[in-house]
């Protein structure tokens, strides 16, 4: 067993000395402080877990703990706080970084083949159905 | 004509595993390109992050001279990498502005004791505000900005010496 403790720690200090080295800022007020009024929260909450952590992709803000993505929550619970729409926030985020900073699918000029495909294909579908159901009457 | 049918489907199946497999193969892009190059800087007022050099604010990029906004911090081990290209960009007088994000001076002033230090001002991001609000997704960036104060071009990654001729190029485009 004391072996097993002592890789354990061993790699817990292998993990965290880079991250400690990494950044020695302390996180911005607001990354892990939640907003007093409890809609505000619940506002700022849905709209950070649609938008993208920059530095850790597949991942949305409000579940990294990268320190920029800290600061991303920090700037979207100001901007609640201060009485800004959730979406007018995602925009001005699209506006910087295209849609790649957001979760939320768009229908544009580039996407919407992904929604019009699966219609298509159930129609060809159910028209082959219905042609085989009709032979065999 | 039936037995060629037969085929079709399955031909259609190896077709799609043969594009993925190709797709995999594939280097993926990770670099998120800002959508800001053509766009005006928006306001900003950032405090010194050291005691030698004055902040950074708007109305200092808008000083009618185009020059090289470099994104970077203490912490950041390409930033390293690229301090010499910085430093020969200054020598042949290119204005550099930089932007330390979430950074201490104490830091700041010793990465600059031990790798030179190629800025006219620089600016303390602690909260990475400025650096969003430009597009930019991480450390080193170096954007161009005219004598305006509008984006006209932006480098993502270590600035390497074979970067340095494209980025004299677009600094005389801006109008250095």
């Amino acid at each position: 067993m004391r072996w097993f403790l002592r890789i354990a720690i061993a790699l817990a200090a292998a993990v965290s000395g880079p991250l400690a080295a990494q950044q020695s800022l302390p996180p911005a007020p607001l990354a892990y402080e939640q907003l007093p009024d409890a809609e505000q929260e619940a506002q700022a909450q849905a709209l950070m877990e649609t938008l993208r952590c920059l530095k850790c992709q597949s991942q949305s803000i409000a579940d990294s703990d990268a320190p920029m993505a800290g600061d991303m929550r920090h700037q979207v619970r100001t901007r609640i706080a201060a009485g800004e729409d959730p979406e007018a926030i995602r925009a001005w985020l699209v506006a910087r970084y295209g849609d790649y900073v957001s979760y939320a699918p768009t229908v544009s000029e580039t996407t919407w083949p992904l929604f019009a495909i699966p219609g298509l294909l159930i129609l060809i579908a159910g028209m082959i159905l219905w042609r085989r159901l009709r032979k065999q009457a | 004509m039936k037995g060629v049918r037969m085929w079709v489907p399955l031909l259609l199946f190896a077709g799609f595993c043969g594009l993925a497999a190709y797709q995999l193969t594939q280097p993926k892009d990770e670099f998120i390109e800002s959508t800001m190059i053509g766009e005006p800087v928006p306001d900003f007022n950032l405090r010194p992050a050291i005691e030698t050099r004055p902040g950074v604010a708007l109305a200092d990029l808008k000083d009618g001279r185009a020059k090289l906004l470099n994104i970077w911090a203490s912490w950041c081990v390409p930033c390293i990498a690229e301090a010499p290209q910085l430093e020969a960009l200054q020598r042949q007088g290119v204005p550099i502005v930089g932007i330390a994000i979430r950074d201490k001076p104490e830091d700041v002033a010793r990465f600059l004791a031990n790798y030179g230090n190629p800025y006219t001002r620089i600016g303390a991001d602690d909260l990475s505000e400025v650096q969003l609000s430009i597009g930019s997704s991480g450390v080193p960036e170096t954007f161009v900005v005219n004598g305006d104060g509008v984006i006209t071009y932006q480098h993502i990654g270590d600035i390497r010496a074979e970067h340095v001729p494209l980025l004299l190029q677009e600094l005389a485009e801006a109008g250095a």
